[in-house]
Protein backbone atom coordinates (compact mmCIF):
# COMPACT_ATOMS: atom_id res chain seq x y z
CA UNK A 1 0.00 0.00 0.00
CA UNK A 2 1.20 3.29 -0.58
CA UNK A 3 0.33 4.51 3.36
CA UNK A 4 2.96 6.88 4.85
CA UNK A 5 5.62 5.69 2.07
CA UNK A 6 6.25 9.09 1.08
CA UNK A 7 5.98 12.38 2.46
CA UNK A 8 5.65 16.14 1.32
CA UNK A 9 9.57 18.27 2.37
CA UNK A 10 8.85 21.33 0.36
CA UNK A 11 5.99 23.65 -0.29
CA UNK A 12 7.00 26.58 -2.83
CA UNK A 13 4.40 29.55 -3.55
CA UNK A 14 5.12 32.68 -5.75
CA UNK A 15 2.93 35.79 -4.53
CA UNK A 16 -0.69 35.82 -5.23
CA UNK A 17 -2.86 38.72 -6.99
CA UNK A 18 -5.45 39.82 -9.39
CA UNK A 19 -2.60 40.20 -11.74
CA UNK A 20 0.86 39.24 -11.81
CA UNK A 21 3.54 40.28 -14.36
CA UNK A 22 5.81 37.36 -15.37
CA UNK A 23 4.27 34.84 -17.47
CA UNK A 24 2.91 31.17 -16.27
CA UNK A 25 6.51 29.69 -16.87
CA UNK A 26 8.17 31.95 -14.89
CA UNK A 27 5.93 31.53 -12.04
CA UNK A 28 6.16 27.55 -12.44
CA UNK A 29 9.77 28.23 -11.87
CA UNK A 30 9.76 30.62 -8.88
CA UNK A 31 6.99 28.10 -7.26
CA UNK A 32 9.38 24.53 -7.73
CA UNK A 33 12.47 26.63 -6.91
CA UNK A 34 11.18 28.32 -3.36
CA UNK A 35 9.60 24.76 -2.47
CA UNK A 36 13.16 22.63 -3.55
CA UNK A 37 14.77 25.15 -1.40
CA UNK A 38 11.90 24.86 1.13
CA UNK A 39 13.08 20.84 1.13
CA UNK A 40 16.95 21.58 0.73
CA UNK A 41 17.25 19.58 -2.93
CA UNK A 42 18.69 20.65 -5.26
CA UNK A 43 17.05 20.72 -9.01
CA UNK A 44 19.53 18.19 -10.09
CA UNK A 45 17.56 15.56 -8.31
CA UNK A 46 14.51 16.37 -9.35
CA UNK A 47 13.38 13.09 -11.51
CA UNK A 48 9.33 12.90 -11.30
CA UNK A 49 6.97 15.86 -12.39
CA UNK A 50 3.43 16.09 -12.19
CA UNK A 51 0.92 18.84 -12.72
CA UNK A 52 -2.43 19.21 -14.31
CA UNK A 53 -3.33 18.83 -18.26
CA UNK A 54 -4.82 22.59 -18.32
CA UNK A 55 -0.68 23.70 -17.60
CA UNK A 56 0.65 25.57 -20.41
CA UNK A 57 4.03 25.19 -20.10
CA UNK A 58 5.69 21.33 -20.98
CA UNK A 59 7.14 19.54 -18.62
CA UNK A 60 10.77 19.99 -20.62
CA UNK A 61 10.29 23.68 -21.04
CA UNK A 62 9.97 23.48 -16.74
CA UNK A 63 12.51 20.84 -16.56
CA UNK A 64 15.28 22.81 -18.46
CA UNK A 65 14.89 26.61 -16.50
CA UNK A 66 15.01 24.47 -13.24
CA UNK A 67 18.21 22.43 -14.36
CA UNK A 68 16.34 19.12 -13.51
CA UNK A 69 18.73 15.91 -14.59
CA UNK A 70 17.76 12.60 -15.80
CA UNK A 71 13.90 12.68 -15.50
CA UNK A 72 12.30 9.18 -14.92
CA UNK A 73 8.16 10.15 -14.37
CA UNK A 74 6.00 12.73 -15.65
CA UNK A 75 2.34 12.44 -15.70
CA UNK A 76 -0.39 14.75 -16.07
CA UNK A 77 -4.17 14.85 -14.40
CA UNK A 78 -7.46 16.29 -16.15
CA UNK A 79 -10.49 17.91 -14.70
CA UNK A 80 -9.10 21.36 -13.65
CA UNK A 81 -10.58 21.72 -10.26
CA UNK A 82 -10.82 17.41 -9.78
CA UNK A 83 -6.87 17.52 -10.27
CA UNK A 84 -4.26 18.50 -7.28
CA UNK A 85 -4.53 15.47 -5.82
CA UNK A 86 -4.32 13.29 -8.19
CA UNK A 87 -1.08 14.81 -9.41
CA UNK A 88 -0.20 14.44 -6.03
CA UNK A 89 -0.74 11.06 -5.69
CA UNK A 90 0.63 9.81 -8.59
CA UNK A 91 3.60 11.07 -8.25
CA UNK A 92 3.73 9.43 -4.86
CA UNK A 93 3.23 6.03 -6.56
CA UNK A 94 5.96 6.74 -8.86
CA UNK A 95 8.20 7.37 -6.13
CA UNK A 96 7.16 4.94 -3.71
CA UNK A 97 7.76 1.94 -5.86
CA UNK A 98 10.77 3.36 -6.83
CA UNK A 99 10.73 4.47 -10.54
CA UNK A 100 11.73 7.82 -8.92
CA UNK A 101 13.42 9.10 -6.30
CA UNK A 102 12.17 12.86 -6.20
CA UNK A 103 8.96 14.47 -7.25
CA UNK A 104 8.05 17.85 -7.93
CA UNK A 105 4.26 18.90 -8.60
CA UNK A 106 3.00 21.95 -9.55
CA UNK A 107 0.19 24.34 -10.60
CA UNK A 108 1.02 28.00 -12.09
CA UNK A 109 -2.25 29.95 -13.42
CA UNK A 110 -2.74 33.51 -14.55
CA UNK A 111 -6.57 34.12 -14.38
CA UNK A 112 -7.13 37.32 -13.37
CA UNK A 113 -7.68 38.52 -16.73
CA UNK A 114 -11.06 37.85 -17.48
CA UNK A 115 -10.54 36.86 -21.09
CA UNK A 116 -8.56 34.11 -19.71
CA UNK A 117 -11.71 32.63 -18.04
CA UNK A 118 -12.86 29.36 -19.90
CA UNK A 119 -16.42 30.20 -20.32
CA UNK A 120 -14.91 32.95 -22.11
CA UNK A 121 -13.67 30.71 -25.04
CA UNK A 122 -16.51 28.28 -25.84
CA UNK A 123 -16.43 27.70 -29.51
CA UNK A 124 -19.23 28.36 -32.20
CA UNK A 125 -20.38 24.63 -32.15
CA UNK A 126 -19.85 22.56 -29.26
CA UNK A 127 -18.82 18.70 -29.84
CA UNK A 128 -18.61 17.74 -26.37
CA UNK A 129 -20.73 16.94 -23.19
CA UNK A 130 -21.15 20.23 -22.76
CA UNK A 131 -23.44 20.39 -26.43
CA UNK A 132 -26.18 19.01 -24.26
CA UNK A 133 -26.67 22.11 -21.55
CA UNK A 134 -24.15 25.17 -22.82
CA UNK A 135 -26.69 26.34 -25.62
CA UNK A 136 -29.29 25.73 -23.36
CA UNK A 137 -27.92 28.50 -21.25
CA UNK A 138 -26.05 26.80 -18.72
CA UNK A 139 -23.03 28.71 -19.74
CA UNK A 140 -20.07 28.24 -16.86
CA UNK A 141 -19.48 26.23 -13.99
CA UNK A 142 -21.24 28.70 -11.71
CA UNK A 143 -24.33 28.22 -13.42
CA UNK A 144 -24.03 24.31 -13.57
CA UNK A 145 -23.37 24.05 -9.66
CA UNK A 146 -26.66 26.72 -9.27
CA UNK A 147 -28.44 23.90 -10.60
CA UNK A 148 -27.26 21.32 -8.35
CA UNK A 149 -27.37 23.93 -5.01
CA UNK A 150 -31.01 24.96 -5.83
CA UNK A 151 -31.74 21.16 -5.38
CA UNK A 152 -30.12 20.82 -2.52
CA UNK A 153 -31.66 23.64 -0.76
CA UNK A 154 -35.15 22.51 -1.97
CA UNK A 155 -34.11 18.80 -0.87
CA UNK A 156 -32.98 19.67 2.41
CA UNK A 157 -34.27 23.30 3.41
CA UNK A 158 -31.39 25.27 3.62
CA UNK A 159 -30.93 28.84 3.34
CA UNK A 160 -28.59 31.41 1.87
CA UNK A 161 -28.06 32.94 5.39
CA UNK A 162 -26.55 29.41 6.13
CA UNK A 163 -24.96 28.64 2.91
CA UNK A 164 -23.49 32.07 3.89
CA UNK A 165 -21.61 30.53 6.55
CA UNK A 166 -18.74 29.33 4.13
CA UNK A 167 -18.24 32.43 1.95
CA UNK A 168 -17.56 33.99 5.74
CA UNK A 169 -15.46 31.46 7.83
CA UNK A 170 -13.10 31.48 4.94
CA UNK A 171 -13.08 35.42 4.68
CA UNK A 172 -12.38 35.86 8.46
CA UNK A 173 -9.65 33.22 7.85
CA UNK A 174 -8.16 35.24 4.77
CA UNK A 175 -8.17 38.48 7.29
CA UNK A 176 -5.88 36.79 9.16
CA UNK A 177 -3.54 35.52 6.68
CA UNK A 178 -1.36 38.35 4.81
CA UNK A 179 -0.61 36.04 1.88
CA UNK A 180 -4.40 35.87 1.12
CA UNK A 181 -5.55 38.50 -1.46
CA UNK A 182 -8.84 39.40 0.72
CA UNK A 183 -6.47 39.74 3.26
CA UNK A 184 -7.58 43.40 4.22
CA UNK A 185 -11.53 43.10 3.08
CA UNK A 186 -13.88 42.04 5.77
CA UNK A 187 -17.28 40.33 5.09
CA UNK A 188 -20.07 40.85 6.46
CA UNK A 189 -23.90 38.86 6.20
CA UNK A 190 -25.11 41.99 4.76
CA UNK A 191 -22.42 42.36 2.36
CA UNK A 192 -23.25 38.52 1.33
CA UNK A 193 -26.82 38.66 1.43
CA UNK A 194 -26.67 42.03 -0.77
CA UNK A 195 -24.29 41.00 -2.98
CA UNK A 196 -25.14 40.76 -6.96
CA UNK A 197 -26.40 37.26 -7.89
CA UNK A 198 -24.35 35.65 -10.57
CA UNK A 199 -26.44 32.52 -11.01
CA UNK A 200 -28.97 32.25 -8.70
CA UNK A 201 -29.17 31.09 -5.51
CA UNK A 202 -24.96 31.96 -6.05
CA UNK A 203 -23.78 35.11 -5.51
CA UNK A 204 -20.67 36.78 -5.95
CA UNK A 205 -19.27 35.73 -2.86
CA UNK A 206 -19.90 31.85 -3.72
CA UNK A 207 -17.31 31.95 -6.62
CA UNK A 208 -13.48 31.40 -6.00
CA UNK A 209 -11.51 34.58 -7.00
CA UNK A 210 -10.00 34.98 -10.54
CA UNK A 211 -6.23 35.48 -9.83
CA UNK A 212 -2.70 34.53 -10.54
CA UNK A 213 0.48 33.10 -9.18
CA UNK A 214 1.71 29.50 -8.63
CA UNK A 215 2.12 26.72 -6.17
CA UNK A 216 4.45 23.74 -5.86
CA UNK A 217 5.36 21.28 -3.62
CA UNK A 218 8.34 18.34 -3.27
CA UNK A 219 7.86 14.81 -2.53
CA UNK A 220 10.01 12.07 -1.39
CA UNK A 221 10.13 8.73 0.19
CA UNK A 222 9.72 8.43 3.56
CA UNK A 223 12.83 6.49 4.27
CA UNK A 224 14.65 9.32 2.55
CA UNK A 225 13.53 12.24 4.49
CA UNK A 226 16.62 13.78 5.99
CA UNK A 227 16.75 15.50 9.66
CA UNK A 228 16.48 18.61 8.40
CA UNK A 229 13.02 18.57 6.73
CA UNK A 230 9.45 18.55 8.08
CA UNK A 231 7.78 15.76 6.51
CA UNK A 232 4.37 15.65 6.03
CA UNK A 233 3.43 12.17 4.97
CA UNK A 234 1.00 10.70 2.41
CA UNK A 235 -1.44 8.61 4.45
CA UNK A 236 -3.83 7.49 2.18
CA UNK A 237 -4.65 8.54 -1.27
CA UNK A 238 -7.44 8.24 -3.73
CA UNK A 239 -9.36 9.33 -7.33
CA UNK A 240 -12.58 8.97 -8.15
CA UNK A 241 -15.45 9.12 -10.49
CA UNK A 242 -18.73 8.22 -9.68
CA UNK A 243 -20.91 5.77 -11.61
CA UNK A 244 -22.82 7.57 -14.97
CA UNK A 245 -20.67 10.65 -14.04
CA UNK A 246 -20.75 13.59 -16.18
CA UNK A 247 -17.98 16.30 -15.67
CA UNK A 248 -20.10 19.63 -13.91
CA UNK A 249 -23.12 18.40 -15.40
CA UNK A 250 -23.20 15.41 -13.62
CA UNK A 251 -27.27 15.56 -13.61
CA UNK A 252 -27.72 12.25 -15.17
CA UNK A 253 -26.91 9.32 -13.00
CA UNK A 254 -29.74 8.49 -10.39
CA UNK A 255 -28.84 11.08 -7.82
CA UNK A 256 -26.92 14.11 -9.24
CA UNK A 257 -26.40 15.04 -5.84
CA UNK A 258 -24.39 12.11 -5.11
CA UNK A 259 -20.99 13.08 -7.20
CA UNK A 260 -17.49 11.86 -7.43
CA UNK A 261 -16.91 12.58 -4.07
CA UNK A 262 -18.49 10.01 -2.18
CA UNK A 263 -16.57 7.44 -4.54
CA UNK A 264 -13.38 9.06 -3.33
CA UNK A 265 -14.05 8.85 -0.21
CA UNK A 266 -15.39 5.75 0.07
CA UNK A 267 -11.91 4.69 -1.14
CA UNK A 268 -9.78 7.14 0.85
CA UNK A 269 -11.03 5.84 3.76
CA UNK A 270 -10.80 2.16 2.54
CA UNK A 271 -7.05 3.21 2.99
CA UNK A 272 -6.52 4.80 5.93
CA UNK A 273 -6.27 4.44 9.44
CA UNK A 274 -7.28 7.81 10.29
CA UNK A 275 -10.90 8.02 9.78
CA UNK A 276 -13.33 11.11 9.64
CA UNK A 277 -13.64 10.87 13.26
CA UNK A 278 -10.01 11.35 13.84
CA UNK A 279 -9.54 14.45 11.11
CA UNK A 280 -8.65 17.81 12.90
CA UNK A 281 -8.99 19.86 9.89
CA UNK A 282 -9.92 19.67 6.07
CA UNK A 283 -9.53 21.55 2.82
CA UNK A 284 -11.96 21.02 0.37
CA UNK A 285 -11.82 22.43 -2.87
CA UNK A 286 -13.54 25.65 -3.19
CA UNK A 287 -14.45 27.06 -6.71
CA UNK A 288 -18.43 27.49 -5.56
CA UNK A 289 -19.38 27.46 -1.74
CA UNK A 290 -21.73 24.34 -2.27
CA UNK A 291 -18.86 22.35 -2.54
CA UNK A 292 -18.16 22.38 0.77
CA UNK A 293 -21.58 21.54 1.81
CA UNK A 294 -21.50 18.65 -0.57
CA UNK A 295 -18.33 17.40 0.51
CA UNK A 296 -18.75 17.24 4.33
CA UNK A 297 -21.59 15.07 3.76
CA UNK A 298 -19.63 12.86 1.16
CA UNK A 299 -16.71 12.33 3.46
CA UNK A 300 -18.79 11.38 6.15
CA UNK A 301 -18.37 14.66 8.48
CA UNK A 302 -22.10 14.56 8.47
CA UNK A 303 -25.19 13.10 7.99
CA UNK A 304 -27.61 14.06 4.24
CA UNK A 305 -28.87 17.04 4.28
CA UNK A 306 -26.80 17.97 7.41
CA UNK A 307 -24.17 19.94 6.20
CA UNK A 308 -25.67 23.30 6.44
CA UNK A 309 -26.67 23.19 9.72
CA UNK A 310 -22.68 21.94 10.77
CA UNK A 311 -21.50 25.02 9.18
CA UNK A 312 -23.89 27.29 10.56
CA UNK A 313 -23.37 25.84 13.85
CA UNK A 314 -20.14 27.07 13.69
CA UNK A 315 -18.11 23.88 12.20
CA UNK A 316 -15.84 24.99 10.12
CA UNK A 317 -14.11 27.82 12.20
CA UNK A 318 -11.45 27.78 13.93
CA UNK A 319 -12.67 26.54 17.34
CA UNK A 320 -15.23 24.51 15.47
CA UNK A 321 -15.42 20.46 15.11
CA UNK A 322 -14.04 20.40 11.63
CA UNK A 323 -12.08 23.92 10.77
CA UNK A 324 -11.95 24.43 6.90
CA UNK A 325 -9.83 25.96 4.34
CA UNK A 326 -7.90 27.68 6.83
CA UNK A 327 -6.11 29.66 4.56
CA UNK A 328 -8.97 31.42 2.95
CA UNK A 329 -9.31 29.04 0.29
CA UNK A 330 -9.84 29.95 -3.21
CA UNK A 331 -12.80 31.97 -2.34
CA UNK A 332 -10.76 34.54 -0.17
CA UNK A 333 -6.61 32.94 -0.37
CA UNK A 334 -6.28 32.87 -3.81
CA UNK A 335 -7.85 30.51 -6.81
CA UNK A 336 -5.03 28.11 -8.09
CA UNK A 337 -7.14 25.26 -8.88
CA UNK A 338 -7.25 24.25 -5.24
CA UNK A 339 -3.13 23.70 -5.15
CA UNK A 340 -3.35 26.15 -2.14
CA UNK A 341 -5.61 23.89 -0.23
CA UNK A 342 -2.20 21.24 -0.11
CA UNK A 343 0.27 23.97 0.76
CA UNK A 344 -1.78 24.70 3.67
CA UNK A 345 -2.35 21.62 4.64
CA UNK A 346 1.45 21.22 5.43
CA UNK A 347 1.37 24.35 6.84
CA UNK A 348 -1.11 23.15 9.50
CA UNK A 349 0.83 19.96 10.28
CA UNK A 350 3.97 21.92 10.37
CA UNK A 351 2.28 23.87 13.10
CA UNK A 352 3.18 26.95 11.29
CA UNK A 353 -0.32 28.02 9.55
CA UNK A 354 -1.47 31.49 10.02
CA UNK A 355 -4.67 30.30 11.39
CA UNK A 356 -3.14 27.55 13.68
CA UNK A 357 -5.22 24.64 14.40
CA UNK A 358 -4.56 23.28 17.60
CA UNK A 359 -3.23 19.67 17.99
CA UNK A 360 -3.72 19.55 14.00
CA UNK A 361 -2.04 16.29 13.30
CA UNK A 362 -4.05 15.19 9.98
CA UNK A 363 -5.94 16.68 6.95
CA UNK A 364 -7.80 15.80 4.38
CA UNK A 365 -7.21 17.38 1.22
CA UNK A 366 -10.17 16.74 -0.99
CA UNK A 367 -10.69 18.52 -4.97
CA UNK A 368 -14.02 19.48 -6.82
CA UNK A 369 -16.93 18.00 -5.90
CA UNK A 370 -18.40 17.85 -9.49
CA UNK A 371 -15.75 16.52 -11.68
CA UNK A 372 -13.98 13.44 -11.58
CA UNK A 373 -11.67 14.39 -8.61
CA UNK A 374 -9.35 12.81 -5.69
CA UNK A 375 -8.37 13.61 -1.88
CA UNK A 376 -5.43 12.66 -0.10
CA UNK A 377 -5.15 12.11 4.05
CA UNK A 378 -2.17 13.79 5.06
CA UNK A 379 -0.70 13.19 8.89
CA UNK A 380 2.22 14.45 10.58
CA UNK B 1 -15.24 35.82 -27.93
CA UNK B 2 -18.24 34.68 -29.84
CA UNK B 3 -21.22 36.90 -30.48
CA UNK B 4 -23.43 34.09 -31.31
CA UNK B 5 -25.35 31.58 -29.48
CA UNK B 6 -23.00 28.24 -29.01
CA UNK B 7 -24.85 25.46 -30.82
CA UNK B 8 -24.58 21.71 -30.86
CA UNK B 9 -22.73 20.05 -33.13
CA UNK B 10 -25.16 17.88 -34.75
CA UNK B 11 -23.77 15.90 -36.80
CA UNK B 12 -21.78 13.22 -35.06
CA UNK B 13 -22.94 9.58 -35.43
CA UNK B 14 -23.27 8.98 -31.46
CA UNK B 15 -26.05 11.58 -31.52
CA UNK B 16 -27.21 12.71 -34.93
CA UNK B 17 -30.59 10.97 -34.06
CA UNK B 18 -31.66 13.00 -31.32
CA UNK B 19 -30.62 16.10 -33.75
CA UNK B 20 -32.62 15.35 -36.93
CA UNK B 21 -35.91 14.28 -34.78
CA UNK B 22 -35.70 17.90 -32.69
CA UNK B 23 -36.10 19.37 -36.29
CA UNK B 24 -39.31 17.38 -36.27
CA UNK B 25 -40.14 18.78 -32.71
CA UNK B 26 -39.98 15.14 -31.59
CA UNK B 27 -38.06 14.67 -28.37
CA UNK B 28 -36.46 11.23 -28.12
CA UNK B 29 -33.87 9.12 -26.73
CA UNK B 30 -32.06 5.81 -27.11
CA UNK B 31 -33.44 2.93 -26.61
CA UNK B 32 -30.57 -0.46 -26.55
CA UNK B 33 -31.76 -3.09 -28.86
CA UNK B 34 -30.96 -5.64 -26.41
CA UNK B 35 -32.01 -4.57 -22.44
CA UNK B 36 -34.25 -1.80 -23.42
CA UNK B 37 -32.54 0.76 -21.50
CA UNK B 38 -33.43 3.86 -22.08
CA UNK B 39 -30.63 6.35 -21.89
CA UNK B 40 -29.88 9.88 -22.41
CA UNK B 41 -27.56 11.75 -23.23
CA UNK B 42 -26.63 9.37 -25.77
CA UNK B 43 -23.59 7.51 -26.06
CA UNK B 44 -22.63 4.32 -28.42
CA UNK B 45 -22.65 1.26 -26.15
CA UNK B 46 -25.08 0.41 -23.16
CA UNK B 47 -24.10 0.48 -19.51
CA UNK B 48 -26.06 -2.01 -18.63
CA UNK B 49 -25.35 -4.68 -20.66
CA UNK B 50 -23.03 -3.06 -23.58
CA UNK B 51 -25.02 -3.53 -26.68
CA UNK B 52 -23.80 -1.32 -29.41
CA UNK B 53 -27.13 -2.05 -31.00
CA UNK B 54 -29.84 1.17 -30.02
CA UNK B 55 -32.81 2.97 -31.65
CA UNK B 56 -34.64 6.12 -31.17
CA UNK B 57 -37.72 6.18 -28.83
CA UNK B 58 -40.29 8.98 -29.13
CA UNK B 59 -40.88 11.01 -25.50
CA UNK B 60 -44.07 12.30 -24.41
CA UNK B 61 -42.28 15.82 -24.21
CA UNK B 62 -43.59 15.86 -20.18
CA UNK B 63 -41.80 15.90 -17.04
CA UNK B 64 -41.40 17.97 -14.04
CA UNK B 65 -38.77 20.20 -13.01
CA UNK B 66 -35.77 18.91 -11.01
CA UNK B 67 -33.85 22.39 -10.84
CA UNK B 68 -32.58 25.18 -12.23
CA UNK B 69 -30.41 28.15 -12.88
CA UNK B 70 -30.61 32.43 -13.39
CA UNK B 71 -27.33 33.26 -15.01
CA UNK B 72 -26.48 36.67 -14.77
CA UNK B 73 -23.69 38.66 -15.40
CA UNK B 74 -21.05 38.39 -16.81
CA UNK B 75 -21.93 36.06 -19.80
CA UNK B 76 -21.19 35.94 -23.44
CA UNK B 77 -22.62 38.51 -25.20
CA UNK B 78 -25.64 36.42 -26.40
CA UNK B 79 -26.78 35.33 -23.61
CA UNK B 80 -26.68 38.61 -21.78
CA UNK B 81 -29.14 39.82 -24.60
CA UNK B 82 -31.10 37.19 -23.21
CA UNK B 83 -31.11 38.04 -19.56
CA UNK B 84 -32.99 37.57 -17.73
CA UNK B 85 -33.77 33.72 -18.13
CA UNK B 86 -34.05 30.23 -16.65
CA UNK B 87 -32.75 27.16 -17.74
CA UNK B 88 -34.46 23.81 -16.20
CA UNK B 89 -32.79 20.46 -15.71
CA UNK B 90 -36.43 18.49 -15.92
CA UNK B 91 -37.36 14.74 -14.99
CA UNK B 92 -38.99 12.75 -17.99
CA UNK B 93 -42.45 11.59 -16.89
CA UNK B 94 -41.34 8.55 -18.20
CA UNK B 95 -38.40 7.75 -16.08
CA UNK B 96 -37.22 10.76 -13.65
CA UNK B 97 -33.27 9.62 -14.22
CA UNK B 98 -34.00 10.82 -17.75
CA UNK B 99 -33.10 14.60 -17.41
CA UNK B 100 -33.45 17.35 -20.53
CA UNK B 101 -31.92 20.51 -19.92
CA UNK B 102 -33.14 23.50 -21.71
CA UNK B 103 -34.20 27.21 -21.45
CA UNK B 104 -38.01 28.09 -20.39
CA UNK B 105 -40.30 29.92 -22.23
CA UNK B 106 -43.56 32.01 -20.76
CA UNK B 107 -45.81 30.73 -23.22
CA UNK B 108 -46.13 28.27 -25.76
CA UNK B 109 -44.05 29.70 -28.91
CA UNK B 110 -42.64 32.40 -26.48
CA UNK B 111 -39.04 34.24 -26.11
CA UNK B 112 -36.57 32.73 -23.36
CA UNK B 113 -35.84 36.48 -22.66
CA UNK B 114 -37.99 37.57 -19.86
CA UNK B 115 -38.39 34.47 -17.76
CA UNK B 116 -37.85 35.32 -13.75
CA UNK B 117 -36.83 32.75 -11.71
CA UNK B 118 -40.21 33.56 -9.11
CA UNK B 119 -42.49 31.89 -12.52
CA UNK B 120 -41.03 28.64 -11.73
CA UNK B 121 -40.33 26.11 -9.13
CA UNK B 122 -38.84 22.75 -8.48
CA UNK B 123 -41.49 19.62 -9.67
CA UNK B 124 -43.88 21.98 -11.31
CA UNK B 125 -45.07 20.40 -14.57
CA UNK B 126 -43.58 21.55 -18.40
CA UNK B 127 -43.90 20.17 -21.49
CA UNK B 128 -40.82 20.43 -24.76
CA UNK B 129 -41.05 22.77 -27.28
CA UNK B 130 -38.22 22.96 -29.88
CA UNK B 131 -36.58 26.60 -31.21
CA UNK B 132 -35.23 26.83 -34.14
CA UNK B 133 -31.46 28.54 -34.17
CA UNK B 134 -29.95 27.11 -37.16
CA UNK B 135 -30.71 24.95 -39.97
CA UNK B 136 -29.93 21.81 -38.49
CA UNK B 137 -30.40 22.75 -34.76
CA UNK B 138 -33.70 22.57 -32.66
CA UNK B 139 -32.98 23.91 -29.28
CA UNK B 140 -34.81 21.48 -26.74
CA UNK B 141 -36.83 23.95 -24.57
CA UNK B 142 -39.32 23.93 -21.87
CA UNK B 143 -42.79 25.55 -21.13
CA UNK B 144 -44.67 25.45 -18.01
CA UNK B 145 -48.23 23.26 -18.19
CA UNK B 146 -51.59 24.91 -17.18
CA UNK B 147 -52.25 24.61 -13.70
CA UNK B 148 -53.80 21.28 -12.40
CA UNK B 149 -50.64 19.14 -13.43
CA UNK B 150 -48.61 19.22 -10.49
CA UNK B 151 -45.67 17.34 -9.51
CA UNK B 152 -44.39 16.01 -6.27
Amino acid sequence: MLKDQTAIVGIGETRFAKRLEDTEWALACQAIKAALDDAGIDPSEVDAMGCFNQETTPEFDIARSLGFGDVHFFNQVAHGGGAACGVLGQVAMAVACGVANVGVVWRSRKRGDPSKRQWAGVQPRIADHWKWSRPHGLLRPVDEVAVTMRRYMHEFNVTREQLATVALSQRAYANNNPKAIMADKTLSLDDYLSGRMISDPLCLYDNCLESDGAIALVLVRSTDVDRHQQPVYLHAFSQGMSPQHQLMTDYHGHNPLQSSSWTTAANLWRQSDIQPSDIKLAQIYDAFSPMILYCLEAYGFCGRGEAADFIADGGMSQQGRLPVNTSGGSLSEVYLHGMNLLTEAVRQLRGEAANQVAAADSCLVATCDSTPNGAVVLRR
Amino acid sequence: MINDLPLPVTNDPVDHGFWASALQSQLVVQRCSGCRLLRFPPRPMCPKCQSSDSGWQVMSGRGKVWSFATPASPLLPAFEALTPYVTAVVSLDEHEDLRVVGPLLLAPGGDIQGVRADQLSIGQAVSIEFKRLADDVALPCWVLEPSGRQGE
